[in-house]
């Protein structure tokens, strides 16, 4: 441990900041029963302790901004610095949610213009912005297409199709929305396919939850048939936009034939990822799934802008209040810099960076999928000699200095490495990264024992994981 | 401005070594007839003009800095110490990861890990994770835990839980068999005692008990989990509460909830806030979402990993305790500040401060004429004030003549209860404010009569 427990500069006496004076004596307003017998135990630490604890954490931590981040399906794309300006406006930071929608109407707008760019930018007609996250926003679609069911007396499906390249999510969601999950396996391109697929389904799908591009990076040319082939078997249609960095301003979920989109402002749109959050997961869709949205929605009559509360079919809220209104604020913010030509070009970008990198590397690796990649792409490690593991690259990663890519997902490669450059990387980054990780495959030929070993440079080195789920200590 | 580094020359560089003529080849897969004619409908906008357009977004609103906030009802006007702000602007916290490679993220792991013991600490129970989305999808979560833990399926409420709470934890059981039963309020704003046992039965997973309650009354939890005997009691508290108030885990709770916005977190118009979910060691193996353990390295060394993944969606898939695979990292960590900075006596000064303040600004808006408490019961630092005519119009009118935001009607909540104003007092409110606000009502309520 590089830096003691907070707990550990305890000094009896001590204290930070005062928010407050002393108030004098609880028990003047309530009966001794209804009060803490002790103080909490809490830390008794100086300002400028609490400061510096906390700044030397921050030093063992990487970021975006500390380097290179090819986490794959993470979209680890640099955060902009004027997001974080935006947000902290006290108009939008000191706004009371409960506050009238009068008293508001620079965060409805926001809102309310927010919804309608991802509209534009999914193809879809109605959108709501509370999900808190990823995770929220596919447990929204599920929702929506169960009362969908229960509204068009088809209440008895109760399937939902995924394929085997999903996130775990995926099926998880399924599983907390009271649907059964049913896998449909992918052909050798990467692809649903679609033999497979006329196969499971039946009588009882609910309907399919897609990536697309895929968590291969792969775009799978036929999504409007896997569409129709649900839509054929009263099945609504659901697309992860986990992959949405790889084809704005290029094509649309509607157009493809979806029903419910969720995005990930914090991959697409720039908004920092923060350690694990905060995040958000709007819901786009159709016009005939609007009233099933989680509400309120911000809607604008003439000029003014108001939070329209009647949605008949409403699936309920999903979180608390509006949403994460600040991670919205940076989402816009990036919006209304790139406009849409900026959004095209960002696609692009990314795809085009993906590929150069996957040039660069696929001599190296084992690579599965001869096509083009999208905005990432998945390698493997299975080939390496002297019992390299793909876990073993990601740590020798760590000790040249950067992130390691995403590993052993998805599970349907074999020692995968899912590496996702994003846009916002620049060709000597890629040129840099590409020569380190040829010479890491090198390494692994020549002296295994220096990946098998690694890391060696970090604050803390492999960690026993087994021991600490046996054992769990989760509290000081 | 898309934060592109390339040159012309790098893009003909990189198609060149692809292979390719041109970008669009890569986009190859994408069938003919899916692919986007035209993509024109936002021009883009250079920094300065982005941060003028987003500045009158922000102007347009009434924020608290500039009207004395007595709104409440789940968020909080608190004040926010600046080294929160100036810890939590650290790039090495906010643009990483969930922290998937452990030993480049041992900042976050163990800034989570200081997080989860100190809401140990506050609610008195022995584990907690990594953080919630927020309070109420916490609350769902929480009432997923007692129901999958006791394989029962009713699920006893106060109705003095917040109805923004209920709304959420609705639709977590929205597909699921389990029932929501409400148990009611006495007429001194605390559970009824009576209403609870008659409604409790063997089949009873737990009761669930906002404390202090939606209407800022603090309930007796000692003498219902007497009545609740060994099903499990679910406790919602107000973090900032429990500097002052017992914990619940003193008084027999099995599982404790509860939003994080009141320690640190800016109110920004509904989230991003984080919630706190704590249980006691039986049921540790059932928490959702993130949780981090303290280890070592290969080289002894100790250390912090994410760990019981065994639990979570990337390994179970479809048998996870949830679908949530992230967490509120900053938003928790803003939190762990704000409760370090404070200490063990500030944090409780600030309760203390809410509380004598709440019943300063009681006492001085009851001396107005036709201005009540509806409750008789002990309340911490919101109360219900029922006023000689409708609420609602009364703080519009409050704001429009006097500019303060007065409380939240209740009638938003419910239609019927026209005549009731939620009013929240933080550490923040000054006595000229208080003061500012009971004449403000007296003379609005005299002139709308």
């Amino acid at each position: 441990m590089k830096e003691k427990l907070i707990f550990d500069y305890t000094r009896p006496g001590k204290t930070g900041v005062l928010c407050s004076g002393p108030a004098g004596s609880p028990e003047r307003h309530l009966p001794a029963d209804l009060i803490r017998k002790d103080y909490a135990n809490l830390p008794e630490v100086s300002e400028v302790e609490t400061v510096r604890h906390f700044t030397r954490l921050s030093q063992l931590n990487y970021g975006v901004d500390s380097g290179f981040y090819p986490l794959g399906s993470c979209t680890m794309k640099y955060n902009p610095k004027i997001n974080e300006k935006t947000a902290s406006l006290e108009g939008f930071a000191g706004l009371h949610p409960m506050i009238p929608d009068s008293l508001a109407q620079g965060a409805l707008r926001l809102i309310c213009e927010l919804q309608e760019y991802l509209c534009r930018i999914t193809g879809m007609q109605a959108c709501s912005l509370q999900p808190a996250a990823g995770a929220s926003g596919e447990f929204t679609g599920l929702l929506m297409m169960r009362r969908w069911h229960q509204v068009k007396g088809t209440a008895h499906k109760n399937e939902i199709i995924i394929p085997d390249s999903a996130h775990g999510t995926n099926p998880a969601s399924v599983a907390l929305t009271g649907f059964r999950v049913v896998e449909v396996k992918s052909n050798s391109q990467g692809w649903v396919d679609i033999e497979a697929l006329k196969q499971v389904v039946n009588e009882n799908t609910a309907g399919l939850m897609i990536t697309n591009p895929n968590t291969l990076g792969l775009f799978d040319g036929n999504i409007r048939q896997v569409a129709d082939i649900i839509h054929a078997a009263g099945g609504l249609v659901h697309y992860d936009g986990a992959n949405l960095n790889a084809i704005m301003g290029k094509c649309r979920p509607f157009d493809m034939g979806f029903d419910i989109v969720h995005m990930n402002l914090h991959k697409t749109f720039s908004t920092p990822h923060g350690g694990g959050g905060p995040g958000s997961g709007p819901v786009t869709v159709t016009k005939e799934l609007r009233d099933f949205l989680p509400g309120p929605i911000a809607a604008r009559s003439g000029d003014s802008f108001f939070m329209d509360h009647d949605l008949k079919h409403t699936i309920g809220k999903v979180t608390g209040f509006h949403g994460n209104f600040a991670v919205m604020v940076k989402a816009y913010t990036y919006i209304r810099m790139l406009g849409s030509a900026g959004l095209k070009a960002a696609s692009e970008t990314a795809v085009l960076n993906a590929n150069y990198l996957l040039k660069l590397l696929d001599q190296h690796l084992k690579r599965d999928f001869p096509q083009f990649c999208m905005h990432e792409f998945v390698l493997s490690g299975r080939e390496l000699p002297n019992g390299v593991h793909t876990l073993d690259i990601a740590k020798r990663l760590l000790d040249y200095g950067y992130h390691a890519p995403t590993i052993y997902f998805p599970l349907i490669v074999k020692e995968a490495i899912m590496i996702e450059p994003t846009e916002t990387e620049s060709l000597e980054t890629l040129d840099a990264f590409a020569s380190t990780m040829v010479r890491i495959c090198e390494e692994a030929a020549a002296n295994p024992e220096l990946l098998k070993q690694a890391p060696v440079s970090t604050p803390v080195r492999r960690l026993d994981e087994v021991n600490a789920a046996r054992k769990p200590v989760l509290c000081a | 401005m898309a934060y592109i580094p390339l040159t012309a020359s790098d893009r003909e560089q990189m198609l060149r070594k692809i292979g390719v003529a041109s970008v669009d080849e890569l986009f190859s897969d994408i069938p003919e007839d899916l692919r986007l004619k035209s993509f024109d409908w936002l021009p883009p906008s250079d920094e300065r003009e982005t941060l003028s357009i987003l500045k009158g977004l922000a102007e347009a609103n009434r924020a608290a800095a500039e009207a004395p906030c007595f709104l409440g009802a789940g968020a909080y006007d608190h004040y926010i110490p600046a080294a929160v702000d100036a810890i939590c602007s650290r790039s090495e916290f906010y643009t990483a990861y969930t922290p998937y490679q452990p030993e480049v993220s041992q900042g976050t792991l163990q800034a989570i890990f200081e997080f989860q013991s100190l809401i140990c600490a506050l609610t008195g129970l022995a584990v907690s994770n990594a953080s919630m989305y927020d309070g109420p999808s916490a609350l769902g979560e929480a009432v997923l835990i007692a129901s999958s833990y006791t394989k029962k399926q009713k699920v006893l409420y106060a109705e003095s839980l917040s109805p923004v709470y209920l709304a959420v934890v609705r639709t977590y059981l929205e597909s699921g068999s389990i029932e929501l039963i409400p148990v009611k309020t006495a007429r001194d704003g605390r559970v009824d005692p009576s209403d609870l046992s008659s409604k409790l039965s063997a089949d009873t997973a737990c009761l669930v008990l906002q404390n202090p309650n939606f209407f800022g009354v603090i309930e007796d939890g000692a003498a219902l989990k007497k009545i609740l005997g060994p099903t499990m009691l679910v406790v919602c508290a107000d973090p900032n509460s429990l500097g002052l108030l017992a914990p619940p885990g003193s008084y027999g709770a099995s599982i404790c909830v509860g939003d994080c916005q009141p320690l640190g977190l800016p109110m920004s118009f509904g989230g991003p806030y984080a919630g706190y979910l704590a249980v006691s060691n039986d049921l540790m193996r059932k928490l959702p979402g993130r949780i981090v353990g303290r280890t070592v390295d290969c080289d002894g060394k100790t250390g912090f990993v994410l760990t019981l993944q065994t639990r979570e969606q990337h390994i179970k898939r479809e048998k996870a305790t949830s679908n949530i695979c992230s967490n509120q990292a900053l938003c928790a960590l803003r939190s762990t500040i704000y409760i370090c900075l404070l200490g063990k006596t500030g944090l409780k000064n600030v309760s203390c401060a809410c509380l004598d303040k709440a019943h300063r600004m009681a006492e001085a808006a009851c001396k107005n004429k036709g201005f009540s408490l509806r409750y008789t019961s002990p309340f911490y630092k919101e109360f219900v004030l029922d006023c000689p005519s409708n609420a609602a119009k009364l703080a519009e009118e409050v704001f429009n003549r006097f500019g303060i935001l007065a409380g939240v009607p209740l009638s938003r909540f419910n239609p019927q209860d026209s005549n009731g104003l939620l009013i929240s007092v933080t550490e923040k409110r000054t006595g000229d404010e208080i003061v500012g606000l009971s004449a403000a009502l007296a003379q609005v309520a005299g002139g709308l009569k």
